[in-house]
């Protein structure tokens, strides 16, 4: 789960993390309020999307007066900004941060991120702040820090003092960075975070060591005991059909194809996904089923998977382990009679319980067109498809 | 032979009063496992499909002579148990849950440092040594005694590959699902290099996903120290960059962990890899022939 720059600042003022003070914004008016109330010289406005690139995109502004202030935040304020990372049907800025200007004399960039290799948090660090720091591994990998945080001590100070050392922030300043840098790492274990990125981390005329930026991913997996965390989640920034999904526990991700796919596991998904483009079709989606489905949520499943208009055919793949056959056909069964099902059907099924789960979808008297394997229902699926005049990939 | 667990193995549930896991330890019964013990806290002294349920793991350890345990505890409290089982001294642990916090799993890892237990998972299918011994959930009837072994980071891929490998006339040694989450216990190289020494595996699949560098690291091994024919599949080859495809491991970020590059390292490593799910039984069937091992491997 992400969330926005502006609560990811709040939470890190909390472990004593330095900030710039700011305010969120859903207006041009309360833009405005929120900058008198700062009284700074410089303002900045910031959109508010999950996304980075935003100041390249132009999602950032500096602003000098109220006036400037107001103009920029209209400007801002249902604006589709496109970055790298939205993809080119870009977020729409429904929020903004209003914050103090900084006199930065120099950025760096700092994260915490969870490092599969050795199974553990690992910080990293680098002067070159500001940009891209992928373009920054690929060109000057030298220059990018690690230090690999044992869990049983945590980040220690000395490792903090190493790390603002190897990132050449100037001596008198190690320890207020080596303060921020532990504040950081604390919030990133409190609150289960599997991702934090501060980029730029800045020095400023002032000697104050300050995130001026705060990325924010959350381990999706200990949400149920991060109820704070739950509330900050902006259900603008996600597609409707993912948050359906999400209440159903089921996991789904939107795709641009137009064939619907019901899975379970993750792998046997995209594999199923990776066939139907194999035989020259396009999925309209990843959806993993889970391994506890019940009939209710298999009903719910093909209600979402249906509810995407540029759904032409649904291909249902199982392969029943800890899912059974039979509960997948009972879900389907009810599913396609109450919504009523307009586009072909391929099933598949295979593992526990597959007879009866056959049975029950051939006494069902729906329209199904069963399946031996895989490859045999993608292809099936594609020909079906295109005989109704589905657009091939 | 077989790599893990045999017909000698003597396995605990853990968390056997939950639905699931009653549903499971049915099925591993029926199979043939020689399930000695269940675990559920507050429920010792009952007796569940024939098997004694104990508080604590080391009750059960001490009283059957458990040597490995199954794990199917929900997500909150299955670090919990993965730690006890480690406590009590198993040889083995494997965990099926699902959606364990990473940081649970952070902790977990550190504490197995220094410590004998093998942990398989969590979030995956079991291992399975054909006709022998089935811990976990996946459907037996799939499986056949044979020579050919089996890991996967995806526990449905896993059966679509020994399905189409029995139906082939191909059986297995022993089926290990990994898991799919970005800490987890037993790796690739794990399998590998214990497949590598078992004398009755000829061949091996191996399946992964995107997402990490779990198969990069593992053809790095291959090319290095593997005598047998590896067979792979990557699942995920249409996935989009930053979308995490339900496994909390399998997303492509940085522009890292994608289909392409693993299969250009496991090419590179001499692993053939199947273009499509469905022709992997195909792949380890030419691969075989070409080695000369059809004939053995063949189930007769």
């Amino acid at each position: 789960m992400n969330i926005h720059e502006y609560q990811g600042k709040e939470i890190l003022r909390k472990y004593g993390v330095a900030v710039p003070k700011g305010s969120v914004a859903f207006s041009p008016d309360e833009a405005v309020k929120a900058a008198k109330e700062l009284g700074a010289n410089v303002t900045v406005v910031k959109a508010q999307i999950h996304a980075g690139g935003r100041g390249k995109a132009g999602g950032v502004k500096i602003a000098k007066n109220l006036d400037e202030v107001r103009s920029y935040a209209k400007e801002l304020l249902g604006k589709i900004l496109v970055t790298h990372q939205t993809g080119p049907e870009g977020k729409e800025i429904k929020r903004l941060y209003i914050e103090e200007g900084s006199d930065i004399r120099k950025e760096y960039y700092l994260s915490l991120v969870l490092d599969r290799a050795t199974s553990c948090v690992t910080m990293m660090g680098s002067e070159e702040g500001g940009m891209d720091i992928e373009e920054v591994a690929e060109s000057n990998p030298e220059k990018i820090f690690k230090e690999v945080i044992d869990p049983v001590t945590g980040l220690m100070p000395f490792q903090a003092r190493r790390m603002a050392f190897n990132m050449n922030i100037p001596a008198n300043l190690v320890n207020k960075a080596s303060k921020l840098m532990l504040g950081i790492y604390q919030a990133f274990i409190d609150k289960d975070a599997s991702t934090v990125e501060i980029n730029p981390l800045v020095v400023t005329g002032d000697d104050q060591v300050v995130a001026l930026d705060a990325k924010f991913n959350f381990d999706s997996n200990a949400l149920y005991r991060q109820k704070d965390i739950v509330e900050l989640r902006d259900f603008d920034e996600e597609d409707p059909k993912e948050i359906e999904a999400s209440k159903y526990d089921l996991s789904y991700i939107s795709l641009n194809g137009n064939i619907g796919c019901m899975v379970n596991g993750a792998g046997l998904a995209m594999a199923t996904m990776d066939t139907i483009s194999y035989y020259g079709g396009s999925p309209a989606n990843f959806l993993d089923v889970g391994g506890g489905a019940t009939a209710e949520k298999v009903t719910e499943a093909f209600k979402i998977i249906l509810s995407d208009q540029n759904v032409k055919g649904i291909f249902v793949n199982i392969f029943g382990g800890i899912m059974k056959c039979d509960v997948i056909a009972e879900g389907v069964i009810i599913a396609a009679k109450e919504v009523g099902l307009a586009v072909p059907l391929v099933v598949r099924l295979e593992g526990t319980n597959v007879d009866l789960g056959k049975k029950l979808l051939n006494e069902s008297g729906l329209n199904i067109v069963a399946a031996d394997s895989m490859a045999d229902g993608a292809q099936k699926i594609v020909k079906l498809v295109e005989a109704e005049g589905g657009v091939k990939a | 032979m077989s790599v893990f667990i045999n017909k000698e193995t003597k396995v605990i549930v853990q968390g056997i009063t939950g639905e699931t896991a009653l549903f499971h330890t049915k099925q591993m019964l029926e199979y043939g496992t020689k399930i000695v013990a269940g675990v559920t806290p507050g429920k010792g002294g009952l007796e569940i499909e024939g098997v004694p349920v104990f508080n604590t793991v080391q009750e059960a350890v001490d009283a059957t002579g458990a040597n490995v345990s199954v794990i199917y505890v929900p997500a909150p409290f299955a670090a919990d148990a993965i730690i006890e089982g480690v406590d009590a001294g198993l040889d083995m642990t494997i965990c099926i849950t699902e959606h364990i916090p990473v940081l649970d799993m952070v902790k977990v890892k550190r504490y197995m440092e220094g410590n004998k237990t093998r942990l398989v998972g969590p979030n995956c299918p079991g291992v399975i040594t054909a006709d022998e011994c089935k811990i976990g959930i996946m459907p037996g009837y799939i499986h056949t005694k044979g020579h050919v072994g089996v890991v996967s980071r995806s526990g449905t891929l896993t059966y679509e590959a020994v399905h189409q490998l029995t139906q082939e006339g191909i059986g297995q040694t022993t089926a290990v699902g990994i898991g799919g989450d970005p800490v987890n216990g037993t790796n690739f190289i794990d399998c590998l290099k214990a497949f590598n020494e078992d004398p009755e595996t000829y061949a091996v699949v191996m399946i992964g996903e995107i997402g990490g560098t779990a198969e990069e690291e593992a053809a790095e091994w291959v090319k290095a120290n593997m005598t047998k024919p590896v067979v792979g599949f990557i699942g995920g080859q249409t996935a989009p960059p930053g979308k995490r495809m339900g496994h909390a491991g399998a997303i492509i970020s940085g522009g890292k962990g994608t289909a392409a590059e693993k299969i250009k390292a496991m090419n590179a490593a001499g692993i053939e890899v199947a273009p499509t799910p469905s022709v992997i039984g195909e792949t380890l069937i030419k691969v075989i022939k070409e080695k000369g091992l059809y004939e053995a491997c063949k189930t007769h």
